[in-house]
Protein backbone atom coordinates (compact mmCIF):
# COMPACT_ATOMS: atom_id res chain seq x y z
CA UNK A 1 0.00 0.00 0.00
CA UNK A 2 2.74 2.21 0.73
CA UNK A 3 4.54 1.50 -2.31
CA UNK A 4 1.56 2.36 -4.50
CA UNK A 5 1.54 6.02 -2.75
CA UNK A 6 5.39 6.07 -3.83
CA UNK A 7 5.21 4.82 -6.97
CA UNK A 8 1.86 7.79 -7.95
CA UNK A 9 4.10 10.36 -6.25
CA UNK A 10 6.79 9.70 -8.80
CA UNK A 11 4.88 9.18 -11.43
CA UNK A 12 2.76 12.50 -11.15
CA UNK A 13 5.67 14.42 -9.92
CA UNK A 14 7.78 13.63 -13.34
CA UNK A 15 5.52 14.13 -15.38
CA UNK A 16 5.44 18.04 -14.63
CA UNK A 17 9.45 17.84 -14.83
CA UNK A 18 8.95 17.55 -18.63
CA UNK A 19 7.33 20.32 -21.02
CA UNK A 20 5.02 17.00 -22.12
CA UNK A 21 1.97 18.01 -19.06
CA UNK A 22 2.16 21.09 -20.08
CA UNK A 23 2.00 20.72 -24.12
CA UNK A 24 -0.95 18.30 -23.41
CA UNK A 25 -3.11 20.27 -20.69
CA UNK A 26 -2.59 23.49 -23.31
CA UNK A 27 -3.98 21.28 -26.01
CA UNK A 28 -6.83 19.94 -24.91
CA UNK A 29 -7.71 23.20 -23.20
CA UNK A 30 -7.41 24.53 -26.42
CA UNK A 31 -9.67 21.86 -28.36
CA UNK A 32 -12.05 21.55 -25.69
CA UNK A 33 -12.66 25.62 -25.32
CA UNK A 34 -13.46 26.32 -29.15
CA UNK A 35 -15.22 23.65 -29.52
CA UNK A 36 -17.63 24.50 -26.68
CA UNK A 37 -17.94 28.35 -26.78
CA UNK A 38 -17.80 28.40 -30.75
CA UNK A 39 -21.18 27.37 -30.73
CA UNK A 40 -22.54 27.99 -27.18
CA UNK A 41 -24.22 31.37 -28.32
CA UNK A 42 -25.87 30.33 -30.93
CA UNK A 43 -28.16 27.36 -28.54
CA UNK A 44 -29.08 30.22 -26.27
CA UNK A 45 -29.07 27.40 -23.20
CA UNK A 46 -27.23 28.40 -19.94
CA UNK A 47 -25.94 24.26 -20.17
CA UNK A 48 -22.65 22.33 -19.80
CA UNK A 49 -24.30 18.94 -21.71
CA UNK A 50 -22.28 20.25 -24.85
CA UNK A 51 -19.18 20.06 -23.29
CA UNK A 52 -19.49 17.27 -22.14
CA UNK A 53 -20.28 15.52 -25.23
CA UNK A 54 -17.49 16.62 -26.66
CA UNK A 55 -15.15 14.78 -24.53
CA UNK A 56 -15.09 11.14 -24.88
CA UNK A 57 -13.63 12.01 -28.40
CA UNK A 58 -10.95 14.45 -27.30
CA UNK A 59 -10.11 12.52 -24.39
CA UNK A 60 -9.62 9.62 -26.54
CA UNK A 61 -6.89 11.25 -28.28
CA UNK A 62 -5.23 12.98 -25.14
CA UNK A 63 -4.93 10.54 -22.67
CA UNK A 64 -3.28 8.19 -24.71
CA UNK A 65 -0.53 11.08 -24.91
CA UNK A 66 -0.66 10.82 -20.81
CA UNK A 67 -0.12 7.17 -20.80
CA UNK A 68 2.24 6.36 -23.70
CA UNK A 69 5.26 7.14 -21.90
CA UNK A 70 4.26 5.24 -18.25
CA UNK A 71 5.78 2.00 -19.68
CA UNK A 72 7.24 2.12 -22.93
CA UNK A 73 9.89 4.80 -21.43
CA UNK A 74 10.71 2.54 -18.68
CA UNK A 75 11.59 -0.44 -21.14
CA UNK A 76 12.97 1.42 -23.76
CA UNK A 77 15.82 3.17 -21.24
CA UNK A 78 16.15 0.22 -18.89
CA UNK A 79 14.83 1.51 -15.82
CA UNK A 80 11.76 -1.62 -15.76
CA UNK A 81 14.96 -3.32 -14.45
CA UNK A 82 15.49 -1.38 -11.43
CA UNK A 83 12.21 -1.08 -10.91
CA UNK A 84 11.19 -4.62 -10.98
CA UNK A 85 14.28 -5.50 -8.82
CA UNK A 86 13.26 -3.37 -6.58
CA UNK A 87 10.75 -4.16 -3.49
CA UNK A 88 7.35 -3.43 -5.13
CA UNK A 89 5.01 -5.95 -6.20
CA UNK A 90 3.31 -5.77 -9.93
CA UNK A 91 0.12 -4.33 -7.92
CA UNK A 92 1.82 -1.56 -6.36
CA UNK A 93 3.53 -0.15 -9.72
CA UNK A 94 0.09 -0.88 -11.92
CA UNK A 95 -1.92 0.96 -9.61
CA UNK A 96 0.61 3.50 -8.98
CA UNK A 97 0.83 4.70 -12.16
CA UNK A 98 -2.93 4.33 -13.05
CA UNK A 99 -3.78 6.43 -10.57
CA UNK A 100 -1.10 9.33 -11.28
CA UNK A 101 -2.43 9.37 -14.58
CA UNK A 102 -5.77 9.59 -13.62
CA UNK A 103 -4.48 12.39 -11.20
CA UNK A 104 -3.10 13.80 -14.40
CA UNK A 105 -6.16 13.91 -16.06
CA UNK A 106 -8.14 15.42 -13.13
CA UNK A 107 -5.62 18.13 -13.05
CA UNK A 108 -6.15 18.79 -16.92
CA UNK A 109 -9.48 18.67 -16.08
CA UNK A 110 -9.72 21.31 -12.93
CA UNK A 111 -9.45 24.53 -15.21
CA UNK A 112 -13.25 23.27 -17.24
CA UNK A 113 -14.91 23.97 -13.82
CA UNK A 114 -14.16 28.14 -15.22
CA UNK A 115 -16.60 27.09 -17.85
CA UNK A 116 -19.21 26.21 -15.47
CA UNK A 117 -18.92 28.94 -13.66
CA UNK A 118 -19.08 31.37 -16.61
CA UNK A 119 -22.06 29.74 -17.45
CA UNK A 120 -23.69 29.67 -14.22
CA UNK A 121 -23.38 34.03 -14.74
CA UNK A 122 -25.11 34.15 -18.20
CA UNK A 123 -28.12 31.79 -17.27
CA UNK A 124 -29.77 29.30 -14.57
CA UNK A 125 -27.46 26.57 -14.21
CA UNK A 126 -28.71 23.55 -13.26
CA UNK A 127 -25.71 21.55 -11.25
CA UNK A 128 -26.83 18.40 -11.46
CA UNK A 129 -25.84 17.49 -14.50
CA UNK A 130 -22.49 19.07 -14.35
CA UNK A 131 -21.54 17.46 -11.48
CA UNK A 132 -22.84 14.00 -12.99
CA UNK A 133 -20.65 14.75 -15.81
CA UNK A 134 -17.25 15.25 -14.11
CA UNK A 135 -17.82 11.92 -12.32
CA UNK A 136 -18.57 10.32 -15.54
CA UNK A 137 -15.49 12.06 -17.14
CA UNK A 138 -13.10 10.97 -14.85
CA UNK A 139 -14.72 7.21 -14.30
CA UNK A 140 -14.50 7.33 -18.80
CA UNK A 141 -10.74 8.92 -17.61
CA UNK A 142 -10.17 5.86 -15.77
CA UNK A 143 -11.38 3.45 -18.51
CA UNK A 144 -8.85 5.31 -21.24
CA UNK A 145 -5.90 5.59 -18.85
CA UNK A 146 -5.62 1.60 -18.17
CA UNK A 147 -6.11 0.96 -21.90
CA UNK A 148 -3.31 3.06 -22.23
CA UNK A 149 -1.51 1.50 -19.46
CA UNK A 150 -2.11 -1.68 -21.14
CA UNK A 151 -0.89 -0.73 -24.78
CA UNK A 152 2.20 1.12 -23.27
CA UNK A 153 3.21 -2.40 -21.53
CA UNK A 154 2.90 -4.02 -24.40
CA UNK A 155 5.69 -1.78 -26.19
CA UNK A 156 9.53 -0.30 -25.53
CA UNK A 157 8.30 1.71 -28.98
CA UNK A 158 5.48 5.37 -27.03
CA UNK A 159 4.65 5.94 -30.92
CA UNK A 160 3.23 2.50 -30.92
CA UNK A 161 1.72 2.70 -27.49
CA UNK A 162 -0.12 5.85 -28.56
CA UNK A 163 -1.33 4.74 -31.46
CA UNK A 164 -2.83 1.37 -29.90
CA UNK A 165 -4.50 3.24 -27.28
CA UNK A 166 -5.64 5.86 -29.29
CA UNK A 167 -7.23 3.14 -31.68
CA UNK A 168 -9.02 1.04 -28.63
CA UNK A 169 -10.54 4.23 -27.30
CA UNK A 170 -11.92 5.72 -30.38
CA UNK A 171 -13.13 2.28 -31.38
CA UNK A 172 -14.91 2.26 -28.09
CA UNK A 173 -16.23 5.95 -28.23
CA UNK A 174 -17.69 5.50 -32.16
CA UNK A 175 -18.70 2.79 -31.60
CA UNK A 176 -22.15 3.75 -31.23
CA UNK A 177 -22.08 6.24 -33.74
CA UNK A 178 -20.96 4.04 -36.68
CA UNK A 179 -20.83 0.26 -36.39
CA UNK A 180 -24.44 0.44 -35.33
CA UNK A 181 -25.77 1.42 -39.00
CA UNK A 182 -23.86 -2.14 -39.89
CA UNK A 183 -24.70 -4.40 -37.77
CA UNK A 184 -28.17 -6.43 -37.92
CA UNK A 185 -30.49 -5.66 -34.98
CA UNK A 186 -29.95 -8.10 -32.92
CA UNK A 187 -26.42 -7.54 -32.28
CA UNK A 188 -27.02 -3.62 -31.91
CA UNK A 189 -27.58 -3.72 -27.90
CA UNK A 190 -24.68 -5.98 -27.09
CA UNK A 191 -22.29 -3.17 -28.60
CA UNK A 192 -24.28 -0.41 -27.26
CA UNK A 193 -23.35 -1.89 -23.98
CA UNK A 194 -20.06 -2.59 -25.31
CA UNK A 195 -19.67 1.40 -26.36
CA UNK A 196 -18.47 3.93 -23.93
CA UNK A 197 -19.96 6.74 -25.07
CA UNK A 198 -23.51 5.08 -24.72
CA UNK A 199 -22.88 4.65 -21.24
CA UNK A 200 -21.09 8.64 -21.11
CA UNK A 201 -24.13 9.81 -22.44
CA UNK A 202 -26.61 8.71 -19.42
CA UNK A 203 -24.72 10.53 -16.49
CA UNK A 204 -23.99 13.38 -18.47
CA UNK A 205 -27.89 14.25 -18.46
CA UNK A 206 -27.77 12.89 -14.83
CA UNK A 207 -28.74 9.92 -14.49
CA UNK A 208 -26.41 7.74 -12.24
CA UNK A 209 -27.16 4.67 -13.12
CA UNK A 210 -25.03 1.62 -11.87
CA UNK A 211 -24.87 -0.29 -14.82
CA UNK A 212 -22.75 2.72 -16.32
CA UNK A 213 -20.60 2.96 -13.52
CA UNK A 214 -20.07 -1.11 -13.26
CA UNK A 215 -19.09 -0.57 -16.87
CA UNK A 216 -16.40 1.77 -16.66
CA UNK A 217 -14.86 0.24 -13.62
CA UNK A 218 -14.83 -3.43 -15.15
CA UNK A 219 -13.30 -2.14 -18.43
CA UNK A 220 -10.52 -0.25 -15.98
CA UNK A 221 -10.17 -3.07 -14.21
CA UNK A 222 -9.47 -5.79 -17.15
CA UNK A 223 -7.34 -3.35 -19.07
CA UNK A 224 -4.80 -3.16 -15.85
CA UNK A 225 -5.39 -7.18 -15.22
CA UNK A 226 -4.43 -7.79 -18.40
CA UNK A 227 -1.32 -5.29 -18.00
CA UNK A 228 -0.60 -7.69 -14.79
CA UNK A 229 -0.77 -10.53 -17.18
CA UNK A 230 1.66 -8.90 -19.74
CA UNK A 231 4.01 -8.23 -16.77
CA UNK A 232 4.38 -12.05 -15.82
CA UNK A 233 4.81 -13.19 -19.17
CA UNK A 234 7.77 -10.51 -19.57
CA UNK A 235 9.53 -12.49 -16.64
CA UNK B 1 23.75 -17.05 2.28
CA UNK B 2 22.56 -17.62 -0.99
CA UNK B 3 21.96 -21.27 -2.24
CA UNK B 4 21.51 -21.82 -6.11
CA UNK B 5 20.48 -24.96 -7.49
CA UNK B 6 19.75 -26.71 -10.46
CA UNK B 7 19.38 -23.26 -11.79
CA UNK B 8 18.69 -23.58 -15.52
CA UNK B 9 17.00 -20.54 -18.02
CA UNK B 10 15.99 -20.80 -21.53
CA UNK B 11 15.49 -17.98 -24.04
CA UNK B 12 13.13 -19.68 -26.82
CA UNK B 13 15.66 -22.20 -28.03
CA UNK B 14 18.75 -20.43 -26.67
CA UNK B 15 20.03 -22.01 -23.65
CA UNK B 16 20.93 -19.31 -21.24
CA UNK B 17 21.79 -21.19 -18.08
CA UNK B 18 22.65 -24.95 -18.22
CA UNK B 19 21.59 -26.77 -14.99
CA UNK B 20 24.02 -24.15 -12.51
CA UNK B 21 25.10 -25.15 -8.59
CA UNK B 22 26.64 -22.23 -6.38
CA UNK B 23 26.65 -21.21 -3.07
CA UNK B 24 27.50 -17.46 -1.67
CA UNK B 25 28.78 -17.52 2.02
CA UNK B 26 28.02 -14.90 4.48
CA UNK B 27 30.40 -12.06 4.34
CA UNK B 28 32.46 -13.68 1.05
CA UNK B 29 32.93 -11.20 -2.12
CA UNK B 30 32.31 -13.52 -5.19
CA UNK B 31 33.81 -12.68 -8.53
CA UNK B 32 31.64 -14.46 -10.99
CA UNK B 33 33.65 -13.81 -14.05
CA UNK B 34 33.11 -15.51 -18.13
CA UNK B 35 32.67 -14.10 -21.64
CA UNK B 36 30.23 -11.92 -22.44
CA UNK B 37 27.03 -14.50 -22.77
CA UNK B 38 27.90 -16.64 -19.96
CA UNK B 39 24.96 -16.27 -18.33
CA UNK B 40 25.31 -13.72 -15.17
CA UNK B 41 23.82 -11.43 -16.41
CA UNK B 42 20.70 -13.77 -16.60
CA UNK B 43 21.80 -15.02 -13.07
CA UNK B 44 21.12 -12.03 -11.18
CA UNK B 45 18.57 -11.31 -12.97
CA UNK B 46 16.61 -13.89 -11.83
CA UNK B 47 18.74 -13.62 -8.16
CA UNK B 48 16.90 -10.13 -7.88
CA UNK B 49 13.26 -11.60 -9.35
CA UNK B 50 13.30 -9.44 -12.66
CA UNK B 51 13.20 -12.87 -14.60
CA UNK B 52 11.84 -16.16 -13.89
CA UNK B 53 14.24 -19.47 -14.29
CA UNK B 54 12.65 -22.06 -16.60
CA UNK B 55 13.87 -24.97 -13.49
CA UNK B 56 15.85 -24.76 -10.31
CA UNK B 57 15.68 -22.77 -7.47
CA UNK B 58 17.67 -20.03 -5.47
CA UNK B 59 17.12 -19.94 -1.59
CA UNK B 60 18.20 -16.34 -0.22
CA UNK B 61 18.60 -17.09 3.61
CA UNK B 62 15.33 -19.19 4.25
CA UNK B 63 13.43 -17.79 1.39
CA UNK B 64 13.32 -19.08 -2.31
CA UNK B 65 12.92 -16.93 -5.14
CA UNK B 66 9.15 -18.77 -6.14
CA UNK B 67 7.51 -17.88 -2.78
CA UNK B 68 8.96 -14.78 -1.11
CA UNK B 69 10.45 -12.71 -3.85
CA UNK B 70 9.39 -9.08 -1.98
CA UNK B 71 11.15 -10.59 1.16
CA UNK B 72 14.51 -11.59 -1.53
CA UNK B 73 14.09 -8.37 -3.09
CA UNK B 74 14.44 -6.46 0.20
CA UNK B 75 17.65 -8.45 1.14
CA UNK B 76 19.18 -7.68 -2.10
CA UNK B 77 20.89 -4.30 -3.56
CA UNK B 78 21.23 -4.74 -7.31
CA UNK B 79 23.51 -2.33 -9.43
CA UNK B 80 22.55 -3.52 -13.37
CA UNK B 81 25.07 -3.42 -15.85
CA UNK B 82 24.96 0.27 -16.90
CA UNK B 83 23.36 1.74 -14.06
CA UNK B 84 20.15 2.79 -16.42
CA UNK B 85 18.36 5.84 -14.41
CA UNK B 86 15.40 8.15 -14.50
CA UNK B 87 16.71 10.81 -16.83
CA UNK B 88 14.96 13.56 -15.77
CA UNK B 89 15.02 13.07 -12.02
CA UNK B 90 17.21 14.95 -9.56
CA UNK B 91 20.05 13.23 -8.21
CA UNK B 92 18.69 13.66 -4.63
CA UNK B 93 15.14 12.93 -5.61
CA UNK B 94 15.85 10.00 -7.48
CA UNK B 95 17.77 8.74 -4.05
CA UNK B 96 14.93 10.34 -1.72
CA UNK B 97 12.26 7.73 -3.97
CA UNK B 98 14.49 4.89 -3.35
CA UNK B 99 14.90 5.13 0.08
CA UNK B 100 11.02 5.89 0.15
CA UNK B 101 10.24 2.44 -2.09
CA UNK B 102 12.49 0.52 0.25
CA UNK B 103 11.14 1.71 3.42
CA UNK B 104 13.81 3.70 4.88
CA UNK B 105 12.37 5.30 7.90
CA UNK B 106 11.71 8.91 7.71
CA UNK B 107 13.63 9.88 11.05
CA UNK B 108 16.94 8.23 9.38
CA UNK B 109 15.96 9.70 5.57
CA UNK B 110 17.84 12.57 4.95
CA UNK B 111 20.97 11.02 7.24
CA UNK B 112 21.02 7.73 5.14
CA UNK B 113 20.82 9.81 2.17
CA UNK B 114 23.55 12.19 3.22
CA UNK B 115 25.60 9.29 4.19
CA UNK B 116 25.23 7.55 0.77
CA UNK B 117 26.70 10.77 -1.15
CA UNK B 118 28.91 10.69 1.46
CA UNK B 119 30.66 7.31 0.51
CA UNK B 120 29.84 7.57 -3.54
CA UNK B 121 31.07 11.44 -4.08
CA UNK B 122 27.62 12.52 -4.52
CA UNK B 123 27.71 15.53 -2.51
CA UNK B 124 28.40 18.20 -5.82
CA UNK B 125 25.48 17.00 -8.03
CA UNK B 126 22.91 16.32 -5.64
CA UNK B 127 21.38 19.16 -7.49
CA UNK B 128 21.61 17.90 -11.38
CA UNK B 129 19.52 15.74 -12.86
CA UNK B 130 20.89 12.48 -14.15
CA UNK B 131 20.65 13.01 -17.85
CA UNK B 132 23.56 15.40 -16.92
CA UNK B 133 25.71 13.59 -15.52
CA UNK B 134 29.06 11.89 -16.33
CA UNK B 135 28.82 8.20 -17.22
CA UNK B 136 31.02 7.96 -13.46
CA UNK B 137 28.63 10.11 -11.72
CA UNK B 138 25.36 7.74 -13.09
CA UNK B 139 27.40 4.72 -11.89
CA UNK B 140 27.82 6.12 -8.54
CA UNK B 141 24.15 6.86 -8.23
CA UNK B 142 23.61 3.67 -8.96
CA UNK B 143 25.92 2.18 -6.38
CA UNK B 144 23.96 4.51 -3.84
CA UNK B 145 20.73 3.11 -4.83
CA UNK B 146 22.31 -0.76 -4.29
CA UNK B 147 23.54 0.66 -1.12
CA UNK B 148 20.37 2.14 0.05
CA UNK B 149 18.35 0.50 3.24
CA UNK B 150 21.68 -1.13 4.31
CA UNK B 151 20.95 -4.65 2.67
CA UNK B 152 22.28 -7.37 3.40
CA UNK B 153 23.40 -8.66 0.06
CA UNK B 154 24.83 -6.62 -2.86
CA UNK B 155 25.22 -7.58 -6.43
CA UNK B 156 27.28 -5.03 -8.91
CA UNK B 157 26.98 -6.09 -12.48
CA UNK B 158 29.95 -4.93 -13.90
CA UNK B 159 30.49 -2.05 -11.73
CA UNK B 160 33.64 -0.70 -13.38
CA UNK B 161 32.80 -0.85 -17.17
CA UNK B 162 33.27 1.99 -19.18
CA UNK B 163 35.04 4.24 -16.41
CA UNK B 164 38.07 5.81 -16.70
CA UNK B 165 40.93 4.35 -14.17
CA UNK B 166 40.84 6.89 -11.58
CA UNK B 167 36.78 6.03 -11.56
CA UNK B 168 37.38 2.64 -11.70
CA UNK B 169 40.02 2.61 -8.60
CA UNK B 170 37.05 4.75 -6.82
CA UNK B 171 34.78 2.53 -7.73
CA UNK B 172 36.85 -0.53 -6.28
CA UNK B 173 37.80 1.30 -3.36
CA UNK B 174 34.07 2.02 -2.54
CA UNK B 175 33.35 -1.96 -2.90
CA UNK B 176 36.10 -3.07 -0.61
CA UNK B 177 35.23 -0.72 1.88
CA UNK B 178 31.90 -2.18 1.82
CA UNK B 179 32.81 -5.71 1.32
CA UNK B 180 33.96 -5.81 4.94
CA UNK B 181 30.28 -5.92 6.69
CA UNK B 182 28.65 -7.13 3.56
CA UNK B 183 27.87 -10.12 1.10
CA UNK B 184 29.03 -9.35 -2.32
CA UNK B 185 28.42 -10.69 -5.46
CA UNK B 186 30.13 -9.02 -8.99
CA UNK B 187 31.59 -9.56 -12.39
CA UNK B 188 33.58 -7.77 -14.40
CA UNK B 189 35.81 -8.13 -17.23
CA UNK B 190 39.15 -6.93 -15.93
CA UNK B 191 40.74 -9.95 -13.88
CA UNK B 192 43.27 -8.33 -11.99
CA UNK B 193 40.12 -6.51 -10.48
CA UNK B 194 39.03 -9.42 -9.57
CA UNK B 195 42.13 -11.14 -8.18
CA UNK B 196 42.42 -8.09 -6.10
CA UNK B 197 38.88 -8.34 -4.92
CA UNK B 198 37.11 -11.77 -4.56
CA UNK B 199 37.23 -14.41 -2.11
CA UNK B 200 36.61 -17.00 -4.60
CA UNK B 201 35.58 -16.19 -8.03
CA UNK B 202 33.02 -18.74 -9.93
CA UNK B 203 33.92 -18.91 -14.20
CA UNK B 204 30.79 -19.21 -16.25
CA UNK B 205 30.72 -20.16 -20.00
CA UNK B 206 28.00 -20.80 -22.02
CA UNK B 207 25.80 -21.48 -19.33
CA UNK B 208 28.08 -23.39 -17.45
CA UNK B 209 30.33 -23.31 -14.20
CA UNK B 210 33.36 -24.10 -15.41
CA UNK B 211 35.58 -22.82 -12.37
CA UNK B 212 34.35 -22.57 -8.80
CA UNK B 213 37.68 -21.91 -6.18
CA UNK B 214 39.94 -19.84 -4.73
CA UNK B 215 42.69 -18.49 -7.59
CA UNK B 216 45.57 -20.16 -5.57
CA UNK B 217 43.78 -23.19 -5.54
CA UNK B 218 43.12 -22.69 -9.61
CA UNK B 219 46.74 -21.53 -9.97
CA UNK B 220 47.47 -24.77 -8.30
CA UNK B 221 45.44 -27.20 -10.08
CA UNK B 222 46.19 -26.00 -13.64
CA UNK B 223 49.89 -25.04 -12.94
CA UNK B 224 49.56 -22.00 -14.94
CA UNK B 225 50.50 -18.52 -13.49
CA UNK B 226 48.76 -16.11 -15.04
CA UNK B 227 45.04 -15.25 -14.40
CA UNK B 228 44.30 -14.19 -17.93
CA UNK B 229 46.12 -17.55 -19.48
CA UNK B 230 43.65 -19.38 -17.00
CA UNK B 231 40.67 -17.59 -17.94
CA UNK B 232 41.36 -17.83 -21.65
CA UNK B 233 42.35 -21.75 -21.10
CA UNK B 234 39.15 -22.74 -19.08
CA UNK B 235 36.91 -20.57 -21.50
CA UNK B 236 37.81 -21.02 -24.52
CA UNK B 237 38.96 -25.16 -24.16
CA UNK B 238 34.93 -25.65 -23.28
CA UNK B 239 33.50 -23.66 -26.24
CA UNK B 240 35.47 -25.46 -29.56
Amino acid sequence: MKNINNIFKKEFKSYFFTPIAYIVISIFLLIVGWLFFSTFFLNRQANLSRFFSILPVTLAFIIPAVTMRLFSEEINIGSYEILLTMPVTFRDIIVGKFLAALAFVGVMLAPTVIYAVTVSFMGKLDWGPVIGGYIETLLLGASYCAIGILASSMTRNQVIAFITAMSICVFFTLLIDFLIFFLPNAFVGFFQYMSASFHFQNIAKGVVDSRDILYFLSVSFISLYGTNLIMQEKK
Amino acid sequence: MIKVENLTKYYGDLCALDNINFEVKKGEILGLLGPNGAGKTTTYRILTGYLNPTSGNIQVKDYNIYENQIEIKRLIGYLPESAPIYHDMLVFDYLNYVADIKHVEKKKKISHIQELAELCSLNEVMHMTIAELSKGYRQRVGIAHALMGDPEILIFDEPTSGLDPNQIAETREIIKRIGKKKTIVFSTHILSEAEATCDRMIILNEGKIVADNRLEDLRESLNIESFEDIFRKITKGNCK
